[in-house]
This record gives C-alpha cells, sequence and structure tokens, in this order.
C-alpha cells in the first residue's frame, strides 16, 4: 500500500523561535485511519498545516501523493490542496456566505457546474443533519451547526486525505458518534483520515485507528505502526 | 477554454464571496476626477495642436515684401511681387491701415507726417518659389526692401503652442499614473479587507487567479463606472465651451476638435478603465504572491 505522506526529517520553526516539531519521520498509508494526540502546545495543528500544506517545513522533505512538495513553487500546490479536505478548530467558515454557500465552495473551485453542485451540497448538509439550514448564516448557526458545516465542507468532494483538527469539540456525544461515522465511512472508501483528538472515547471507539501522538514536538511511536513500508515491513 | 476575459464572467456563486458592505469605495469617485481630468486635459492639448496646425497651414506659403521707412509707390511694388513667377496673391497694406495699426500703440501721434511707416505688401507664394528672383525684383525698386517668411516670425507662438501639447500629454500620463497608484491603493485595502476569505479560498485548492479574477471584476467594475461618469462630465463641460462658439475661436483660432480627436477623447475612458483592470490584476497577483 503506497503512502499519502511521507515525512522525512521534518522539522518546524515559526520565525527565528526555538523548532515546534523535529525530526518527523514517518509515513502514513493510504486508506488508513490516523489520530493524532498530545498534550496542548505539542504541534498537532503544526503537524496538520504541515500535511494540508499551509505551511512549509523549514528542515526535512515532505512527500504528498507521492509528490516531493517541501519546495514546490507555490502555484503547483492548489491541485494537491483539492485532493485535502480540511476541518479546521476554528471552523474557518465565510460568514456572510450561506452553509450551503459554504458547503459548495470546494466543488465550485474546482470547477463544478451550478447543475452539479446543487444535489451533493443538500445531500451533505442533510447528512450533517442541516438540510433546514441551508440558507443560515454561520453567525446564526450554533458552535455545532458551524462544526458540522465545516466538516461538510471538508469531506464534499471526496478528498484523499482529510484532516481535522478537534471535529467533534463543539458537538454532543450523539453528534460526535455520527460524525465519527462519516469519517469512518469515507475512511473505507479509500480516504486516509488523520483527527487530532483529545478525545479518548473517540479512538476507543474507532477500531483499527492509528494513533499518532506527539510529545514536545517529536513523534512518540512505541508500536513503530507509522514506520511500517507498504509491504509491512519496518523502514 | 480560458480568454483574456475570464475574470469577467466569474459565476454568481463566487462572486458572492466578496462581501458587498452595500456602499461603494471612494475608487469610482477618484477614477471619476482623473478621467474628468484627463478628457478635459487631451481636449485642449488636442484643440492647442489643431490650432497650430491651422496657424502653421495657413502661414506656411506667406510671406512679407517690407520696405522700412516707407516711401515707395506701393502700387509698383504689389504689381511687381504679383507678377514674379509662382506667387500666387497679392496684397498690399495701405499706409492709412499701417497707421490705423500703429495708432493703437503710439495714439494720435502715429499719423503724423514725421512719423515714418514700412510698406508692406504680403504675398503667396507656390512651394519652391525662387524667392531670391523677387528680392531682386523689388531692390531694383526700393533698395532696402526684404522678404519675411511669416513662419518665422510666428514660429516662437508655435514653439509654445507645441510644448503646451507636450505638457498637455505629460499631464495626461501623470494623471493616469496617479489613477493607477489609486487602484494599487484599493486592490490592496480590498485584500485586507477579505484575507480571512483569500485564506479559506487557498486553503481548500483556490488558485491565485481564481482569486485574483473576483478582484479584478470588481475594480474593473469600478473604475468603469468612475470612468465613464468622468468623461461624460467632461463632454458636458467641452459642449458648454463649444456653445460659447466665438469664445472657443478666440481660444483656438478657429480650430475645433475634429472627429479622430472626439474618437481619441471617447476612447480615454475605456483605456483608463483598461488601464485599472490590468493594474489590479498585477497588484493582487503580487499580493497574493507573499502567501504559500
Amino acid at each position: 500500500m503506497a503512502a499519502v505522506a511521507e515525512f522525512d526529517s521534518v522539522g518546524l520553526r515559526y520565525g527565528t523561535g526555538a523548532e515546534v516539531l523535529r525530526d518527523l519521520d514517518f509515513r502514513l498509508r493510504f486508506g488508513t485511519f490516523y489520530f493524532l494526540t498530545g498534550a496542548s502546545g505539542a504541534g498537532k495543528t503544526s503537524l496538520l498545516k504541515l500535511l494540508y500544506l499551509a505551511q512549509r517545513p523549514t528542515r526535512g522533505r515532505i512527500r504528498l501523493f507521492g509528490e516531493e512538495l517541501s519546495e514546490a513553487p507555490r502555484e503547483e500546490l492548489p491541485p494537491y490542496r483539492r485532493r485535502i479536505g480540511v476541518v479546521f478548530q476554528d471552523f474557518r467558515l465565510i460568514k456572510h456566505m450561506s452553509a450551503f454557500d459554504n458547503v459548495a465552495l470546494p466543488l465550485r473551485i474546482a470547477g463544478a457546474a451550478d447543475e452539479d453542485v446543487e444535489g451533493p451540497v443538500r445531500e451533505m448538509l442533510a447528512w450533517v443533519g442541516l438540510a433546514d439550514r441551508a440558507s443560515a448564516r454561520p453567525p446564526t448557526l450554533s458552535g455545532g451547526e458551524q462544526q458540522r458545516v465545516a466538516i461538510a465542507r471538508a469531506v464534499i468532494n471526496r478528498p484523499e486525505l482529510l484532516v481535522a483538527d478537534e471535529p467533534t469539540g463543539n458537538v454532543d456525544a450523539e453528534m460526535a458518534t455520527r460524525l465519527m461515522g462519516l469519517f469512518t465511512a469515507m475512511n473505507r472508501l479509500g480516504t486516509t483520515v488523520v483527527v487530532a483528538t483529545h478525545d479518548m472515547s473517540l479512538i476507543e471507539a474507532t477500531p483499527g485507528a492509528q494513533l499518532i501522538r506527539l510529545e514536545n514536538g517529536t513523534l512518540v511511536d512505541p508500536d513503530g505502526a507509522l514506520r511500517s513500508r507498504p509491504s509491512g515491513g519496518s523502514k | 477554454m480560458t480568454s483574456m476575459f475570464d475574470w469577467f464572467f466569474v459565476p454568481p456563486a463566487q462572486r458572492r464571496l466578496l462581501l458587498s458592505t452595500g456602499r461603494r469605495a471612494p475608487t469610482p469617485w477618484v477614477i471619476a476626477i482623473m478621467s474628468f481630468t484627463i478628457v478635459l486635459i487631451a481636449a485642449t492639448g488636442l484643440a492647442l495642436a489643431n490650432t497650430a496646425g491651422v496657424l502653421s497651414q495657413a502661414i506656411e506659403a506667406r510671406y512679407a515684401v517690407e520696405v522700412p521707412g516707407g516711401g515707395v509707390n506701393l502700387a509698383a511694388l504689389e504689381n511687381a511681387v504679383r507678377s514674379a513667377p509662382g506667387v500666387i496673391s497679392v496684397q498690399a497694406v495701405p499706409e492709412s491701415e499701417m497707421r490705423k495699426t500703429l495708432e493703437r500703440w503710439l495714439g494720435p501721434e502715429a499719423n503724423s507726417g514725421d512719423l515714418p511707416v514700412p510698406a508692406l505688401v504680403n504675398f503667396d507664394a507656390k512651394p519652391g518659389t525662387d524667392l531670391n528672383k523677387i528680392q531682386q525684383r523689388i531692390q531694383a525698386m526700393a533698395p532696402g526692401a526684404r522678404i519675411t517668411a511669416h513662419r518665422d516670425s510666428v514660429a516662437p507662438l508655435l514653439q509654445s503652442l507645441t510644448l503646451l501639447q507636450v505638457v498637455a500629454f505629460g499631464l495626461v500620463l501623470l494623471l493616469s499614473a496617479a489613477a493607477a497608484a489609486a487602484v494599487v491603493l484599493a486592490a490592496r485595502g480590498s485584500l485586507d479587507t477579505h484575507r480571512f476569505t483569500i485564506e479559506v479560498m487557498h486553503g481548500i485548492g483556490a488558485t491565485d487567479m481564481q482569486v485574483t479574477h473576483l478582484f479584478q471584476r470588481k475594480i474593473a467594475i469600478d473604475a468603469f463606472i468612475g470612468s465613464v461618469a468622468g468623461g461624460l462630465a467632461a463632454a458636458v463641460v467641452l459642449l458648454l465651451l463649444a456653445g460659447g462658439a466665438a469664445f472657443a475661436r478666440d481660444l483656438t483660432g478657429g480650430a475645433t476638435l475634429g472627429l479622430r480627436d472626439i474618437l481619441i477623447l471617447t476612447l480615454l475612458p475605456l483605456a483608463l478603465t483598461a488601464l485599472a483592470t490590468w493594474v489590479a490584476r498585477a497588484a493582487v497577483l503580487a499580493a497574493l504572491r507573499e502567501a504559500l
């Protein structure tokens, strides 16, 4: 099984500060479900930023979808970003646009015609329980509803890699279970999922998921699962 | 298929990405003032060019025979010039008329018999006429007679008119540059306002060109509205000036704006719109390159 992401001696620092990520050396396999855990400040969000190409590493190499992108020209990045769905911790919804338009955005940016947008977006909004809130703007939605719109936007174009930063932080237990059901369903369809969370119950409720632990910017991988080669051998 | 006007056909759903606040930014007003001023200055420059052309054409083949101190048979001098080869027309200026002209500066003294008045005969000659032969002919009658070309007398005025045209052209360029600078500031302001939206768009795979098209369209529409409004206001002013025909005639020496000039003036606001659109595109693309 090929790797969706390969990190090779990756380090990251912001400005002239100390490194927030150090010597990251791992690979994420296609179609695998990963949980990313660690204490606050361990570097989870920074690692996710590297994964969804919002940040370049200050050292080391990152390959995504088989391509070396650490130093790729910025104009080459958009096609790769379209293959990644991101659920941001702060939702990052565009406040003056309706829930429908927010969810439709990835499809429209990818060039989908209006007639190809309506159906999938309605279906996705229904799936996250917001069918009747399609025309509502984010400021009029509760935190949980905004979270669900953000998730719907992240998965609408069936990304190959789904990255979620605390995706269930603002929803009740029932909705959390439902959203995780969506993620595992997408994972079964082949999407690689990386979910950063503190919620151990989510991890326990997702059998077969791999665990990535970060401590002070370095990877803790006691079982070596992240280093396994496509064939299953050790790196 | 992509075309150079893709930016204008951004779908309405994507246009909604740029929040409309319900009130327009000052860009159209700034562009309108620039457009108004540019059209008026350009019209002045073109009118000056036409005036210089008319004047230059009128005196191109015109010469004057002058006999300082006078005392010559004006009719004989006129006949001598008329019979010279290449001369098309001749008008002798009567002494009374010369004195009348001098009266404006000298008062009644101009009519004093003690005041010598030069004899003057104006004539038009075909191009290539041998002026030396005419000179020899008239010097036989009046030894001090000399021929002067009107274009030499008017040369300083024509040079001043040319200089004014250059100044007008320079002002048009300067104002266009100022309009471009205003567009750059407007584009940067708009980018700052929509920074969050741009980050989200980039995050989900929008290209710089997709983002740029949104801003380019908005600024192009603002610039078009401003340019056309300013151009129309300038047209009204020009029509009012043209209405005062006598004033305009005195001002331009009889030269008016021709069809070619009106076409140029009509195209100026459109050129300003095109400049603003191009500058907006360049400014937005340059600003976007600063992000990942």
